[in-house]
């Protein structure tokens, strides 16, 4: 049995947003999750982009958060200890049809307040992008469109919350909502019954199955899957910047960006889906990848790929990103739509949901010791050759290399494994350190990961998952 | 009367061979191409043999297992059983590659001897 | 920070690495040291517990911890240093080599040449873009066998694999032997990637299955894997997908190919051919910086041991050669061209001195092929011929130039595989 003030469900970006602003009220909050780590669904399988909102749907709530949340993050990043950076976008044209949609772009997006998008000829575009088709005839260019690393974005966000007094339940299935005289009491999970003044369904993927909980069934989420290829850091076409297609009637189309950690990034597709539970990639998927990217990026060597993956989008029917409170179900937050520019919006989400309590009688003050800034973990390959040297004779941990392509240090891991919110899975390491993110996908590292992660949480070899449970990675011992 | 189709390893043409006969008698041999291959097919038809490695537990050891293998080519039609005996098997560090791990396994005159070291 | 000075730095510890550092001791070198990121010798040979090494080299059929223990005792006598659990992060033009172990912290080693030796690595799923999920149970054919043999961890229980390369066989057998079941092994090829000798071992022997021209086009599985989706391929290997039928198993293992880990080397500026994916060297293993040599697969992906030793010797005698100031000025260079049905020939050129040595080119061909003629030719005009009964992209071919058909042309090599005798 658990007693909080405020119940989250949901640890993913926008779940773990709203708890670090929360955190800076005096207040219990408690966070929880189905999943065996935090990161959610959505917020681990994107285009890792923090959008600006140029294009989003005019006079939506999604717009407003999108706009206002973009210029957060140069302080947020350096707060979080977050890799970030403005690369910037551009939208070229390569044909009439798309030469003259470009003023109603531009226009749109000064509507959505993003007014440093500006016309760039073909001579410049190249000049930026020298693999860029060259048939362009012009384009835009949206400098505050920037890239992240959203893994450490959202672990950073749990983290610091963790730091500020937040709890945080994994593993842990939200089956039902109580309520008493119209006004939140508790939740039934697969842990316990969480009494709560407050519940804020932050569920993504799930939050139409939770609304149903409180007896709210406006909506339904139907998942777009979106495929993604992942090119090698040495592959011979790159881009410097996003570049976007320009969107079509039926679809906002499939970019090519570098990450944050030097890879190149392409797609995604954009396919309605029955189930929730589909997150497979496919031939035709990945095809049409390749054939539409090509137009704006001809020399692109898709073989040089080093893993392809696919995100559920938590698209809403009817669409739109809401955030909803009810007066026959007090002291509950529904969030629904939150998609797209999810990633990217849920720092200001995190903030609206905040004043959306305390305008619904939320009462807590201010928290005068909250500290605004976590630093991440320690990263060998990013010291200079004498603080590697200090590093390991501090801690001799730091001298074993065990992933070879992105050289992760054992030292790094052991520390990922014993954080506050533990990585207790290889893809929880993984996410946090890009251990198996290299192009040898964890085939050298793999197993001594497997290793580590056995000996560090006192488990055999056998109980250590992939991810979540039932991912098991070996069937048990040869002798 | 027994036929067999064997693929001759001994060199990379790989001929495939057909050998008859009985128990320990050969009939006839077509296919073969060199003497090598002959013997090879003869010995394949008549009592197929193969060098067996696998791994046995340590105790006190810096490893968890040693690489094992059978000092002699093992009948081919006990290689299962030998296998029963080899994971029942444990021996003890330090350990010194062609230490004997399991002597005269199943009565055969072979032994399983360690090909690494635990020392 | 440390720092040592040597005279031959041989990075790896595997079977290229001992050869080439026996040999520069041989050669009269002084201070030889193998720089390992394991925590023992042997490379690969470790987890590689099946016979099959020292066929030609020792006459005699040993395992792989047999046939690198040979190598690791005569390295030891001869005075051969060794830095083990140390990772070499970065090689520079001038031999400047930086590398980490939990001891020494940072370590900088200073050599007069340096030999290439670290191996190469194995492609992945993501490489070959097999669609589907992406549960647990999906391993390389080398991480499955270093978890079966190095870490007591049994990969599976009903297993599938992926390439018929002999990695892939060889795991079919231990896998059987280990109680597993190995449903099928699946190769996109019409002809067997690997050895004949690993198909009748570890298949024919077990009853496996081999499903020729067939490849994986999907795989099921949320948590773990508990399927594949198996296709027949038409002529330009595109599966056929009427004939895609499911295959259970909780284990997808791929053997599809080795890459030369040439990370280290391409930062060190060396000249890497595209095609065998390794530094471009000379007969004397000699890269494009003079002071670089490589040997064994990370020059080119071999399929017996015995050959990455012997030529790991030379790469070894010629670093120590190097180191000593006594390998011959080099007057010219002949370019080996592959010619028809030729992938690749190793070395790439011959460097010719004053003083010149035969030459032994392997070459590995495109396609299978029957009674061929191989020649080798120099302007159009053929210096030498030989038979061969059976070709096959699996098994390494080599020919050799007799020091004086090197000396006696001006102009570049063809090696030309055709049918007809």
């Amino acid at each position: 049995m658990y007693n909080t003030d405020v119940l989250i469900i949901g640890a993913g970006a926008t779940g773990c947003a709203i708890a670090r602003e929360l955190s800076k009220y005096q207040l219990d909050i408690m966070v929880v999750d189905k999943n065996e780590d935090v990161g959610g669904d959505a917020s681990k399988s994107n285009s890792a982009i923090i959008h600006t909102g140029y294009d989003a749907a005019l006079g939506t709530l999604e717009s407003e958060l999108v706009v206002a949340a973009n210029p957060m993050y140069d302080k947020l990043a350096q707060d979080l200890d977050v890799p970030f950076s403005r690369i910037g976008a551009i939208l070229p044209a390569f044909t009439d049809e798309q030469f003259e949609k470009l003023p109603s772009i531009k226009e749109k997006a000064f509507k959505n307040r993003v007014y440093d998008v500006e016309y760039l000829t073909a001579e410049q575009l190249l000049k930026i992008e020298p693999n860029l088709n060259p048939e362009v005839k012009a384009g835009l260019y949206i400098p505050r469109e920037s890239i992240i690393d959203p893994f450490l974005l959202v672990v950073a966000l749990a983290e610091n919350a963790h730091d500020n007094g937040v709890n945080f339940l994994l593993n842990t299935k939200v089956t039902n909502i109580i309520t008493e005289s119209g006004e939140i009491a508790a939740a039934e999970t697969t842990a316990g019954t969480i009494q709560a003044k407050y519940i804020i369904n932050a569920a993504g993927l799930y939050c139409d199955e939770i609304a149903q909980m409180v007896g709210k069934d406006e909506y339904y989420v139907n998942p777009r899957k979106g495929q993604f290829f992942i090119l090698d850091k040495n592959t011979s076409c790159k881009v410097n910047t996003i570049v976007l297609p320009i969107p079509t009637k039926l679809t906002k189309g499939k970019l090519m960006c570098p990450t944050i950690h030097g890879n190149m990034l392409v797609g995604p597709t954009a396919e309605d889906l029955e189930d929730k539970i589909d997150k497979s990639t496919t031939s035709e998927g990945l095809s049409s990848i390749l054939a539409d990217v090509s137009k704006l990026v001809p020399n692109i060597n898709i073989r040089d790929t080093i893993t392809q993956y696919s995100g559920l989008r938590p698209n809403r029917n009817p669409e739109g990103l809401h955030i909803d409170t009810y007066e026959d179900v007090r002291n509950y937050v529904n969030l629904s739509g939150v998609r797209s520019t999810g990633l990217t919006a849920s720092v200001a989400v995190g903030k609206y949901v905040v004043q959306t309590l305390l305008s619904i009688g939320m009462k807590g003050s201010f928290k005068a010791d909250y500290i605004g800034i976590r630093k991440g973990i320690k990263r060998f390959n990013e010291l200079s050759i004498s603080e590697q040297d200090k590093l390991i004779k501090d801690n001799p941990k730091y001298g074993t290399v065990i992933c070879r392509c992105e050289t992760i240090t054992e030292g790094e891991i052991i520390e990922a494994i014993h954080r506050p919110i533990p990585a207790k899975s290889m893809d929880a390491i993984k996410r946090r350190l890009r251990a198996g993110m290299g192009r040898c996908q964890g085939g050298f590292c793999g197993p001594k990961l497997l290793e580590i992660l056995s000996r560090e949480l006192g488990m055999p070899a056998e109980e250590v998952n992939k991810n979540c449970k039932g991912s098991y990675m070996i069937a048990g011992r040869v002798r | 009367m027994r036929k067999k189709d064997i693929i001759c390893i001994i060199c990379p043409i790989g001929c495939k061979i057909t050998v008859s006969g009985e128990e320990s008698r050969i009939d006839s041999m077509e296919g073969h191409t060199c003497k090598r291959g002959e013997g090879y097919a003869k010995d394949e038809f008549i009592h197929p043999v193969r060098i067996l490695t696998s791994s046995v537990k340590v105790n006190n050891g810096k490893k968890q297992l040693i690489a094992v293998r059978s000092d002699k080519p093992v009948p081919k039609e006990l290689l299962l059983e030998c296998m029963e005996e080899i994971k029942r098997a444990e021996i003890t560090a330090p350990i010194k590659c062609k230490d004997i791990v399991i002597k005269d396994i199943l009565g055969t005159g072979i032994n399983i001897v360690a090909t690494g070291c635990d020392i | 920070m440390l720092d040592i000075k040597c005279d031959v730095a041989v990075i790896g510890g595997g079977p290229a690495g001992l050869a080439a550092a026996i040999a520069a001791k041989k050669e009269g070198a002084d201070r030889v040291l193998i720089i390992e990121r394991d925590s023992s010798l042997g490379g690969i040979l470790q987890q590689c517990i099946h016979p099959g090494f020292g066929l030609t080299y020792y006459n005699e059929e040993l395992t792989g911890p047999e046939y690198a223990g040979r190598f690791i005792d005569e390295a030891d006598k001869l005075g051969v240093e060794v830095m083990l659990n140390s990772m070499v992060l970065e090689i520079s033009p001038e031999g400047r080599i930086v590398c980490v172990n939990s001891e020494n912290g940072m370590t900088c080693v200073d050599s007069r040449s340096v030999v290439l030796a670290m191996g190469c690595r194995e492609r992945t799923r993501g490489n070959i873009m097999i669609p589907g999920t992406r549960p647990s149970g999906i391993y390389t054919a080398g991480s499955a066998q270093r978890l079966i043999n190095r870490q007591n961890g049994m990969v599976g229980r009903k297993v599938v694999i992926l390439g018929s390369g002999d990695i892939g066989m060889i795991m079919a057998r231990r896998l059987t032997l280990e109680g597993a079941k190995v449903a099928a092994v699946i190769e996109i090829m019409d002809f067997l990637a690997g050895l004949t000798r690993n198909k009748v071992q570890c298949l024919d022997d077990f009853e496996i299955p081999l499903m020729l021209s067939h490849t994986v086009t999907g795989i099921v599985g949320h948590e773990r894997i508990t399927g594949v989706y198996a296709a027949e391929v038409d002529n330009d290997k595109k599966p056929v997908k009427e004939t895609e039928q499911f295959i259970e198993c909780d284990t997808l293992l791929l053997s599809v190919g080795l890459i030369p880990e040439n990370e280290l080397s391409r930062g060190s500026g060396v000249q890497i051919c595209p095609i065998t994916n390794g530094p471009v060297v000379n007969q004397y293993m000699q890269t494009s910086i003079p002071a670089f040599f490589a040997g064994g697969n990370v020059v080119h992906v071999n399929d017996l041991v015995d050959n990455v030793s012997t030529e790991s010797m030379i790469a070894g005698a010629s670093a120590a050669k190097f180191a000593m100031s006594t390998l011959p000025e080099f007057k010219s260079e002949i370019i080996m061209q592959p010619g028809e049905n030729v992938r690749y020939i190793s070395p790439h050129k011959i460097a010719v001195a004053d003083a010149i040595d035969d030459v032994k080119l392997y070459f590995r061909v495109k396609t299978p092929g029957s009674d061929v003629k191989i020649t080798v030719s120099c302007n159009g005009k053929i210096i030498l011929g030989k038979k061969a009964a059976k070709v096959n992209p699996g098994e390494m071919e080599h020919v050799m130039l007799k020091a004086s058909d090197i000396a006696a042309v001006a102009g570049n090599f063809v090696i030309d595989v055709v049918k007809g005798a």
